[in-house]
């Protein structure tokens, strides 16, 4: 599939590449100077001259990196100094121009889908089309550049904190910006524009650089991660339909970080994961003042957490205790059942099949929202001039368990219990013969993994006001392991983009949701293939799904070294 | 050399006492009848040849096999049922074949054997308790002084699976170690390793004796076991042939024969 292109061509043809190349850039940046569509309704209107509409704006910059990054190096070597070898100046370049290309034709078949008919795209967008199709057709003669080096770059710390901000505020303001497109169009133009981006500032360094900023200012990146996230809500000026999906993708996650423990830490396949989410929901209905729930104890909510978390965990333990001690497609086999027999036994504690608790298949429903110390959570309330509505204060709500989550994720990776989760996945019998209690650690894991859905599920309830049976089908429990995988196992940042993506797509493409199996599954397969450890891959994780790479093993140790928190163990290690 | 230490070792406590050991596996009898004592301080042997039962027996003294009939004495008290009990009781072993954490690095190799002498529980570590961290540092420590004692000071950040072969058998005995064992079973650790690694080994398994603690070693290379031992058993075919100082072993016609077959047509050396 992939063309290689001989060296002595790259040498030979590396002036024209550039200058084509160049060209392509000025084509592109010039077309949103021009109408890209006959009608109106197509992305953000790009039917005007010289006003480029905000989604033009937004396009021009994958161009405008393209020209710098062929303009640059122009200038010489010389007077570049160290930053000529630090970058890829030309392999991004690469990256930039394919970039480029992708969004135009997805813009491109955007108008004409959505105007129906080519002949509604006006010469801008042909423009625009020309210039990706001559840069992405020019930059693979120029010479591969290596591998950019910009994490090298010694930078004084209070650059290293302020580009961490500067991250944080611009993911802020893209999410925003993303969630705003309603029209499927827009939204797969930007999110490609947005992916494109991710992948040339990758190629560029930037990350590697992030990295190592983050890793010596992790409590900045960590408070400033919160800090965005918390700021959200005030971005969506009271409009409740972006928040909902927030608070959602966040109940998801924190269940998908908790799976995260089970399958990514410990190595254990849980194929029924969602029955913990169920259960914590269950016992928050229950335990609230609906009326379908005859129990007439209410304690408050904090109480009913951690009840709802401990019925979890006792339902883990119940259920990882005589399985654990097979291992394998066995337990996944196990799991798989016990999903099943959760949702069946919940559907028959309705008063006529079994004990009236959960009112069958119907559910309880009507739970009211919640109250913290006259802080109604069902209201919306006015924070600073901007409207926060109901389900920002869920979200909120959320963000502070999904920061439980995390710590607990964290710091139990970075300990000793973390030590000898990694030993059992590693070799089990080895781990047991060298004193680890290993069935112990499993449970361990099986049992805290259970604790947090049982919480996450606490608020799941008085978020969905209703819980029933049918929400916690083996479906959903397919869809947390998928997060998880395709994030990344065993790391924070993957779960939490995997997650992103599962649930965002799904709400904000209608076409997508339709086909979500289809397309979710052959999403899969394709990861499977080309990227087995994620997204974001954790750093053994890889090892282990490419075992004989040994320039990875280098790579790896580097990485583990420096990364080394037992010999640092005086710091925390709560760390995305 | 060696048999002037066992009357040294003679009257220390008895560590280990296999009494009538029998391993069966179906209608295959790989170990039979077979009696071994070890004692504190004290370095045995058990060689033999290919199939001579030798590892199985090593793994009813770990726990990890129930012997059929017979018994297992540690220390005085019944073997535990689990090799992760025998270790707690104080018993390490390494492997014929060395299985290491290959992903994890040279000191986490080392700090996983600690992990049955820590207490650190879940709470202690998710909210970073002083026992997690004083335990930490504690480990930390004490694994980077078991690496310099085995010669991989400066290996701490190296993936176990990046380290060359001789330090990996090195690396398996500082994990084995870690347990802070009494007894120390090293299964074939000078397998694969040229004379001079060999030496090396050698010098280690004195030094560990001489930290009070005792080794029982299975190795085919006589020349080793003969320097190495105070005592030596050889196993043929899953029962004890002859045990005593190394120097008697050594010489017996019956060890050789079993070795390198009859001396009835030719005298061999017993040079094996």
């Amino acid at each position: 599939m992939r063309v290689v292109i001989p060296d002595e061509f790259k040498i030979r043809f590396r002036y024209p590449a550039r200058a084509l190349g160049l060209l392509g850039a000025v084509l592109m940046i010039v077309s949103i100077f021009l109408p890209w569509a006959y009608g109106h309704d197509a992305l953000d209107d790009m039917t005007f001259w010289g006003a480029p509409s905000p989604l033009q704006l937004f396009f021009v910059v994958l161009p405008v990196l393209l020209g710098l990054l062929l303009a640059i190096p122009l200038v010489g070597k010389q007077r570049l100094g160290a930053l000529a070898r630090m970058v890829a100046w030309n392999t991004t370049a690469k990256t930039a121009a394919l970039a480029s290309l992708v969004v135009v034709v997805i813009a491109t078949a955007s108008i004409a889908i959505e105007l129906g008919g080519l002949v509604n795209v006006d010469p801008g967008a042909w423009v625009a089309l020309l210039g990706g199709l001559v840069a992405a057709g020019s930059t693979p003669f120029l010479p591969d550049s290596p591998e950019p080096t910009l994490d090298r770059l010694k930078s004084p710390a209070w650059v290293q904190i302020l580009g961490i901000v500067a991250v944080m505020a611009a993911a802020l303001f893209l999410a925003a910006q993303a969630l705003s497109y309603n029209d499927a169009g827009s939204f797969i133009t930007f999110a490609a524009l947005l992916v494109g981006l991710v992948l040339v500032l990758r190629q560029f360094g930037v990350f590697d650089w992030l990295r190592v900023a983050g890793r010596s200012n992790n409590r900045v990146l960590v408070l400033s991660a919160f800090v965005v996230a918390f700021l959200f809500p005030f971005t969506q000026d009271g409009k409740d339909a972006n928040m909902s999906i927030a608070a959602q993708v966040l109940i998801f996650a924190s269940a998908a970080l908790g799976l995260n423990i089970v399958v990514g830490l410990a190595g254990l396949l849980d194929l029924g994961y969602i029955a913990f989410l169920g259960a914590g929901a269950f016992t928050a209905a229950v335990l609230s003042e609906s009326a379908y729930s005859h129990v007439n104890w209410h304690p408050p909510f904090i109480v009913t957490v951690i009840i709802a978390g401990t019925v979890s965990s006792v339902l883990g333990l119940i259920i990882g205790a005589p399985t654990l001690r097979v291992s394998g497609d066995y337990l996944a086999i196990v799991t798989l059942g016990f999903g099943e027999i959760f949702r069946l036994t919940m559907i028959n504690l309705d008063g006529n099949d079994g004990p009236y608790v959960t009112n069958g298949s119907n559910g309880i429903s009507n739970i009211p929202d919640l109250n913290f110390f006259g802080f109604d959570f069902g209201k919306a309330h006015t924070i600073l001039g901007v409207d926060i509505g109901r389900f920002a204060n869920y979200y909120w709500l959320m963000l502070l368990v999904i920061g439980l989550v995390i710590l607990v994720f964290t710091n139990l990776n970075h300990s000793r219990i973390g030590r000898g989760w990694v030993a059992i996945r590693e070799d089990e019998l080895a781990a047991e013969a060298m004193g680890v209690n290993t069935f112990a650690l499993k449970l361990l894991a099986f049992a805290g993994g259970a604790f947090l859905a049982g919480v996450a599920g606490a608020v799941k309830a008085h978020h969905d006001v209703s819980v029933t049976p049918d929400q916690y089908v083996f479906l959903e429990s397919a869809f947390l392991l998928a997060a998880v995988v395709l994030g990344g196992m065993g790391t924070v940042m993957g779960v939490l983009i995997g997650a992103t993506i599962l649930k965002l797509l799904p709400e904000k493409l209608r076409f997508f949701s339709d086909y979500r199996l289809l397309l979710f599954g052959l999403l899969l397969v394709v990861m499977m293939r080309f990227r087995p450890e994620g997204m974001i891959a954790e750093e053994r994780r890889q090892l282990e799904f490419h075992a004989e790479d040994e320039e990875l093993a280098e790579e790896v140790q580097e990485e583990l070294a420096l990364y080394h928190d037992h010999l640092h163990p005086e710091r925390g290690s709560f760390e995305l | 050399m060696s048999t002037e230490a066992v009357p040294a070792v003679a009257d220390t406590a008895v560590l280990l006492d296999a009494r009538n050991v029998t391993m069966q596996f179906g209608g295959l009898r790989a170990v039979n009848d077979v009696s071994l004592q070890v004692r504190t301080g004290e370095i045995v042997g058990l060689i033999g040849p290919n199939g001579a039962g030798k590892t199985t027996f090593f793994n009813c003294l770990t726990g990890l096999y129930q012997p059929t009939t017979g018994s297992v004495f540690f220390d005085a008290a019944p073997l535990p049922a689990k090799p992760r009990l025998a270790v707690r009781a104080g018993m390490a072993r390494t492997f014929q074949n060395i299985r290491l954490f290959h992903n994890m690095t040279a000191i986490e190799n080392v700090m996983v054997g600690m992990y049955c002498r820590t207490k650190t529980n879940a709470i202690d570590a998710v909210f970073r308790l002083p026992r997690h961290r004083r335990e930490e540092v504690e480990s930390t420590r004490r694994a980077k002084e078991l690496l310099d004692f085995v010669g991989l000071s400066g290996s701490g950040d190296t993936l176990s699976r990046n380290l060359p072969y001789g330090d990996q058998r090195r690396l398996e005995i500082a994990r084995a170690l870690a347990t802070d064992p009494k007894l120390l079973l090293l299964d074939e650790p000078t397998a694969g390793m040229n004379p001079q690694e060999t030496r090396q080994a050698e010098d280690l398994i004195f030094r560990i004796r001489d930290l009070g603690l005792a080794v029982l070693v299975i190795e085919h290379d006589m020349r080793f076991i003969f320097n190495l031992c105070d005592r030596v058993a050889c196993l043929v075919r899953g029962e004890v042939l002859v045990e005593g100082p190394g120097a008697v072993v050594q010489n017996d016609p019956r060890v050789i024969e079993a070795y390198i077959g009859s001396p009835a047509t030719q005298d061999g050396s017993g040079d094996a």
